[in-house]
Formats: C-alpha cells, sequence, structure tokens
C-alpha cells in the first residue's frame, strides 16, 4: 500500500501538468487552479502518510520500483539502473518541504497569478518543477536523481523567463541556465568517475563501496568529492557560481519562493547530504565545502545590505543561508545543516509570499526607496513579514533560532571548520539581523514615499496560504528530526571541553547587536520626513550592490575573450577543413561546365575527339 | 574494268568522312552543316559500296539506297526546320539557338 503510494507520488503533478500544457487556454480560472492545486494538495496529503508510515515501520527505509531503466555491464558484473525511489528519513524531510511548501505556494500563485493571460502554463510549469523535484529527492540511484536535477534546472529556465517578451527576464534564464550547467557539467564527470572508479550507481552501494575500496583521503575521493561540490555550488549558489540567483528575481515572486528559495537552491545542500559518505572520505573538500558556505555567506550579506530592490535582497539573503546550510555540511554538521534547510524553507517561502503580495499591492512595485510606511496601511502582510524576519534573524524561541544554534554549536569543535569559521558564521548572523532591519524599516516604517491607491487582495486562499507558513516558520523549530540512521558521523571530534564557556552566549546575543546598530544607524529609514531617503550612490554600496561585481569580473575574465574569440572565428576555422570536399566538388562542377555550353558544333567536335580516342585505344 | 582495290575506296571513304566532319564542326551556317553531312553520310555510302563489291555481295547496294532515303528524309526536315529558324532568328547561324547559360 504505502510502495504504491510512494510509486504515485511524482505521478499527481505530473498527470496535472500533461492536462495543463495540453488544454492551456481552454480552461478556465477555476479549473486550472483546482487541477494544480489540488494535485499538490494529493502530493502533500500522500507525503504526510509517508512519512507516518516510515516512522511507524522498523525498517527506516521505503522502496518502490517503478520500472527497469537499463543496465550497464561493467568488468565485474552488470549494474542496474532502475526507475526506484528510495524514501529515507533525509528524503522524507525533502519530500515534506517540497510538497508541504509547494502546495502552499501553489496555492498563493493561483490568486497572484490569477489576472496573467498564461496562467495555465504557469501552473503546468510549476507543477513540472514539483515532478523533477520530487524525482531528484526520491531517486535511489545517480542516474536518476541527474535526471531529476537537470529537469528542476529546465523549469528553472522556463520560470524565470515566463514572461518572455521582456528582454530582462530572457537574459536572467538564459544566464541561470548557463551558470548552472556549469556546476551541471562538472557533476556529470563526477558521476563517470564515479562509475568507473566503482562500478556501481546506486546511491547505497555506491556509499558503502566506496568506504571499503576508498582509503581516507584518497585521490579518487578527493576529485569526486570536489566535482559533486562543483554541481552542488551551481545549482545552490553559492561562490563562485552565485552570480545567476539576484537576476532570476525577474521571474514571478511564487516561483522566487519556490525554486529560488525554499527547494530547488536547497538540492546541491541535498546532494552533499545524501553523498556525505563520500565527503566523510575527502576531508580536504569538506573544508572547501566549509569556506565556499562562509565565503558566500559574507558576501551575501555584504550585498544584501545595500540591495534596492526588495526580491533581490531577499534573494541575497537566500545565498547566505545556503551558505549556512554549505558550512553546516562542511562541518560535518549534518543534521544541522538538513533542519536549517527545512527551517528556512518555511520562513523563506513566507517572506518572498508576502514580500509578493506587497508587491502586488503595490502594482508591482519592487524599489524600497519607493515604499516606506506600510505598517499602517498593510497590517496583515506587516504582521507576517516580521514574523519571517525574526525568524531570518533568528531571535530566540523561533524555528530559524534552534537550526541556526544547532550550525554555530558544531562549528568551533569540527575538525574540519574551526574557530575562524566560526566567527564567520558569527559575522554573518550580524549581517543579517542588520540587512532584515533595513528592508524593515525601508518598507514598512517612516513616511509613505508612493503615490499610487494601493491594491488590496482580500482573498482568503492567500491570507491562508501564508498564516500556514507563519506558524511553520514559528513553530518549525518544535520538529525533531531524527537523521541518526542516514548520517554516519565525523570519525575524529575534537574534545568538546575546550569550547569557551561564551561560545552560546555570543551566538545568541548577536541578532540583538544587529539590531540595536540598525536602529541607531538607520535611523533616518524610520521617520516620518521622506527627503533625504535615497539609495546611497557611493563607490563602496555601488560596487556591493553589484554582488562585489562578480558579474564584471566574470564579464571581463569569460563572456569578453569568449565574444572576441567567437567573433574572431566567425568563418569557423573547423569548418573550412569540411568544406575541402565543398570546394572540390565545386572545382569538378565548374570544370564541367565549361564543357555544356549548348554549342552544338563544340559537342560534335567532343564526340569525334572522343571516336578518335577510343579507336586510338582499342586499336593500340 | 580495272579493279580498284579496297584500301583506295577507303581511303576515298575516310577523307570524304572528315572534310565532313571538318565541315560540320567549322561552319556556322546550318545550310553548310546540313551539306557536309551530307558529304558524311555519302562517304560511309562509298565505304558500303566498296565493301559489297570487294566481298561481292549486294548487301552494300542495299544499305547505300538506305543511306539515300534516310538522307532525303532528313534534308526535307532540315530544311523545313531552317525555314522557321530563318523565320524566328531572321538568320542562319547555329550559334544563334545557343540559349543555355551555365
Amino acid at each position: 500500500m504505502s510502495t504504491i503510494m510512494l510509486a504515485a507520488l511524482p505521478f499527481y503533478p505530473l498527470v496535472s501538468f500533461l492536462l495543463l500544457i495540453t488544454l492551456a487556454k481552454r480552461l478556465s480560472w477555476q479549473q486550472a487552479s483546482f487541477l494544480s492545486v489540488g494535485a499538490m494538495a494529493l502530493c502533500a496529503i500522500s507525503s504526510g502518510v509517508l512519512v507516518y508510515q516510515l516512522s511507524q515501520s522498523d525498517a527506516h527505509i521505503l522502496t518502490a520500483k517503478l520500472w527497469s531503466w537499463f543496465s550497464l555491464t561493467t568488468s565485474t558484473g552488470t549494474a542496474d539502473v532502475n526507475f526506484t525511489f528510495y524514501l529515507d528519513a533525509l528524503s522524507s524531510v525533502m519530500i515534506c518541504v517540497v510538497t508541504g511548501i509547494g502546495f502552499l505556494i501553489h496555492l498563493f500563485a493561483a490568486v497572484y497569478m490569477k489576472e496573467d493571460q498564461n496562467f495555465s502554463r504557469f501552473m503546468a510549469y510549476m507543477n513540472l518543477f514539483i515532478v523533477a523535484m520530487l524525482i531528484l529527492v526520491l531517486a535511489d540511484n545517480l542516474v536518476l536523481l541527474y535526471l531529476g536535477w537537470e529537469g528542476v534546472g529546465l523549469c528553472s529556465f522556463l520560470l524565470i523567463g515566463f514572461w518572455y517578451q521582456e528582454k530582462d527576464n530572457v537574459l536572467a534564464a538564459r544566464k541561470a541556465f548557463i551558470v548552472t550547467r556549469i556546476g551541471d557539467t562538472a557533476m556529470a564527470i563526477a558521476l563517470f568517475m564515479l562509475f568507473k572508479s566503482l562500478g556501481q550507481l546506486n546511491i547505497v552501494d555506491v556509499t558503502q563501496a566506496a568506504q571499503s575500496v576508498w582509503q581516507l583521503g584518497s585521490d579518487d575521493a578527493y576529485w569526486i568529492a570536489l566535482l559533486l561540490l562543483g554541481g552542488a555550488v551551481g545549482k545552490s549558489a553559492q561562490l563562485p557560481l552565485q552570480t545567476w540567483l539576484p537576476d532570476a528575481m525577474a521571474g514571478p515572486t511564487p516561483v522566487s519562493a519556490l525554486i529560488h528559495a525554499a527547494t530547488m537552491v536547497t538540492a546541491g545542500v541535498y546532494l552533499i547530504a545524501r553523498m556525505h559518505g563520500i565527503f566523510l572520505l575527502a576531508p580536504e573538500v569538506m573544508q572547501y565545502v566549509a569556506w565556499v558556505g562562509a565565503s558566500t555567506l559574507l558576501l551575501a550579506g555584504l550585498a544584501a545590505l545595500v540591495q534596492t530592490d526588495i526580491k533581490r535582497v531577499l534573494a541575497y539573503s537566500t545565498m547566505s543561508q545556503i551558505g549556512y546550510m554549505m558550512l553546516a555540511l562542511g562541518a560535518g554538521a549534518w543534521s544541522a545543516g538538513v533542519f536549517h534547510l527545512m527551517t528556512h524553507a518555511f520562513f523563506k517561502a513566507l517572506l518572498f509570499l508576502t514580500a509578493g503580495a506587497v508587491i502586488l499591492a503595490l502594482h508591482h512595485q519592487q524599489n524600497l526607496f519607493k515604499m516606506g510606511g506600510l505598517l499602517k496601511k498593510l497590517p496583515v502582510e506587516s504582521t507576517l513579514f516580521i514574523i519571517g524576519l525574526i525568524c531570518l534573524m533568528a531571535l530566540p524561541g523561533t524555528s530559524g533560532f534552534f537550526s541556526k544554534e544547532a550550525i554555530i554549536a558544531e562549528l568551533w569543535s569540527s575538525p574540519t571548520a574551526g574557530p575562524s569559521l566560526w566567527w564567520c558564521a558569527i559575522a554573518g548572523a550580524l549581517l543579517t539581523s542588520i540587512y532584515s532591519c533595513r528592508l524593515f524599516f525601508l518598507a514598512f516604517l517612516g513616511g509613505q514615499r508612493f503615490e499610487t491607491q494601493l491594491h488590496i487582495e482580500k482573498s482568503k486562499l492567500l491570507r491562508l496560504s501564508l498564516l500556514i507558513l507563519a506558524i511553520l516558520s514559528l513553530l518549525g523549530g518544535l520538529i525533531s528530526l531524527d537523521l541518526h540512521v542516514v548520517f554516519t558521523d565525523m570519525p575524529v571530534k575534537l574534545n568538546t571541553v575546550n569550547e569557551p564557556y561564551w561560545l552560546h552566549t555570543i551566538a545568541i546575543i548577536t541578532p540583538f547587536i544587529g539590531i540595536a546598530f540598525s536602529w541607531f544607524y538607520f535611523a533616518r529609514y524610520r521617520v516620518v520626513d521622506t527627503t533625504n531617503i535615497s539609495a546611497n550612490q557611493s563607490v563602496l554600496s555601488r560596487f556591493l550592490r553589484n554582488g562585489l561585481g562578480f558579474d564584471a569580473l566574470y564579464q571581463w575574465l569569460l563572456i569578453k575573450p569568449y565574444c572576441l574569440i567567437a567573433r574572431l572565428n566567425r568563418r569557423d576555422i573547423v569548418d573550412q577543413v569540411i568544406m575541402i570536399n565543398a570546394w572540390y566538388v565545386r572545382l569538378w562542377r565548374d570544370t564541367l561546365a565549361v564543357s555544356q555550353n549548348g554549342s552544338l558544333r563544340w559537342y560534335a567536335a567532343a564526340f569525334g575527339l572522343a571516336i578518335i580516342c577510343l579507336v586510338g585505344v582499342v586499336t593500340l | 574494268m580495272t579493279n580498284i582495290p579496297l584500301e583506295h575506296v577507303l581511303f576515298l571513304s575516310c577523307i570524304l568522312f572528315a572534310i565532313g566532319f571538318i565541315g560540320v564542326i567549322s561552319r556556322k551556317n546550318t545550310l553548310f552543316i546540313l551539306m557536309s553531312l551530307e558529304v558524311m553520310l555519302n562517304a560511309v555510302g562509298v565505304a558500303f559500296i566498296g565493301a559489297g563489291s570487294a566481298w561481292r555481295q549486294a548487301d552494300g547496294q542495299v544499305m547505300f539506297i538506305l543511306i539515300l532515303t534516310l538522307a532525303a528524309a532528313e534534308v526535307a526536315v532540315g530544311l523545313a526546320l531552317f525555314i522557321r529558324m530563318q523565320r524566328r532568328y531572321r538568320s542562319l547561324d547555329i550559334d544563334e539557338l545557343n540559349e543555355m547559360r551555365g
């Protein structure tokens, strides 16, 4: 029973996707939203039931084989690649996030996108995304995981470029696609190397084989883990492939909430957590993971401090929170990383959706400097936004607090992290609270800086989905994740006795320091006087606003040279070699065309000449 | 009556054929081309007659009569075409007919 339920899980949204994409505009808004949201509701309910059944069973694992896909023959035997779903504690967390948050966002999106002409197409892509994401998290082998991995990339591309008439959106979609493709290529190479080295593709088998075949710190483990990290970095928008995420905010807001905050961008975290058996064998790569996470955390925090677009603030905030997850994974705090993944999905989805509601109320105004004073105008949205922000800042009692403290607590004594990374995490927490306060002051406090009449959406569905998310964000920390059956701990652990006594105190009071600092530093944003509020135009803040110049750097380092080479090679040198054939044929054609001149006397002469030659050949 | 050796007849035939052929390829006027063709036909006719007399067989003469009728028919058709050509192109130059561009 539960096997069938597991097997059917991605098929609800798949059927809905197929119906929506084929019937498209023949469906009314009611029909289309009923179909897509209904499919998601079924999905969410059945994943809830599945997780309950999993917790009741003794095996802690549930598998459902749908069909055999193909089998590969190696020197040692055959490796079967099947369409099999594998549910354990880690993937059950993921399916809960994907289907649960996905359902709420679908509900929101149905209202948010109501006026759009291509509503069915939008919901179809959203459903397709859920299908791909479920395949990604439920895959029992790496090939199936890669299928889902590419599937979510495709849906991300389609949804960022959903309003394809706008040039910026198309460029953002293309950028997201190409940049993540770099990571995907690294991951594909990792899979090839893995298969060559171990002859296995099933995740459980691979992990077991790796631990018995490879030594700790062997070359194979190092390179494969490094390439897997490359894939994760691309998908999760970490340094150095982070540039696509802020631009991806061009897509509709529910897309940003679903794909670019709650689910898809955390796929990289999931990948590393899933393959932790290999990462454990490569402690150097674990250090890289931690440093990638820490540097992204700080970089994105700094960039978020000066953004003018509300969605871009949230995008940089997402990057920095995923940096926390990476930091946790690098430190070997697997459970803490996955826990933060879950709580982040709650409060970031809430923040994005509330921001979406605010943007909708302001007639698609996203500039923070054109907002202000919304606390009185939109009390419900403001309250929800505050809830999201206090979770983001990790104030005690909220879900963000539990997960972030869990991460920070493990950093100091981890063999692959250490005190320097602990200080990075604390600095990140400080930055988080400062940019959160700035965002709140600019948007909700101070004087009104817009002229238009507010467009108040009274839809109950909208409020309902936001309310559920807010409750989850506040109380999500109480969900206890039991992931010890999935994860093996770090082989060596430093003595926790060496930790200074002030560690936890500092971690807890850091957000309050940030709030106090911003209360005074951003005081001018709070006052009713709106005259001297404008975006800081100094060189430093422009540099930070453009994501610390990474776009410009890549423009100079990669895109310009590439375009130059393309321009130099306009005639395509390789093509010229092939064109020799064409030239040869053309030569013969030209030669023979001379003889076909239409002159009768010329033909007669050629005729005579040929006979003379023929007779000559025969007689001689 | 002296016997003419076959070699002489064939030599005459070859000379005539060559003259006719050169006429065909060097002349521009279609009337002269037709006449050169007649010369070539007659060169072949001479060869048939000579061979027939050499083998003492009537077949050579039969073939010549065939060639003669063929030549007559050819001239009739050819002249009719030339009249049309003269009407249409106001000339009998064979190169005028060349409309091929390639």
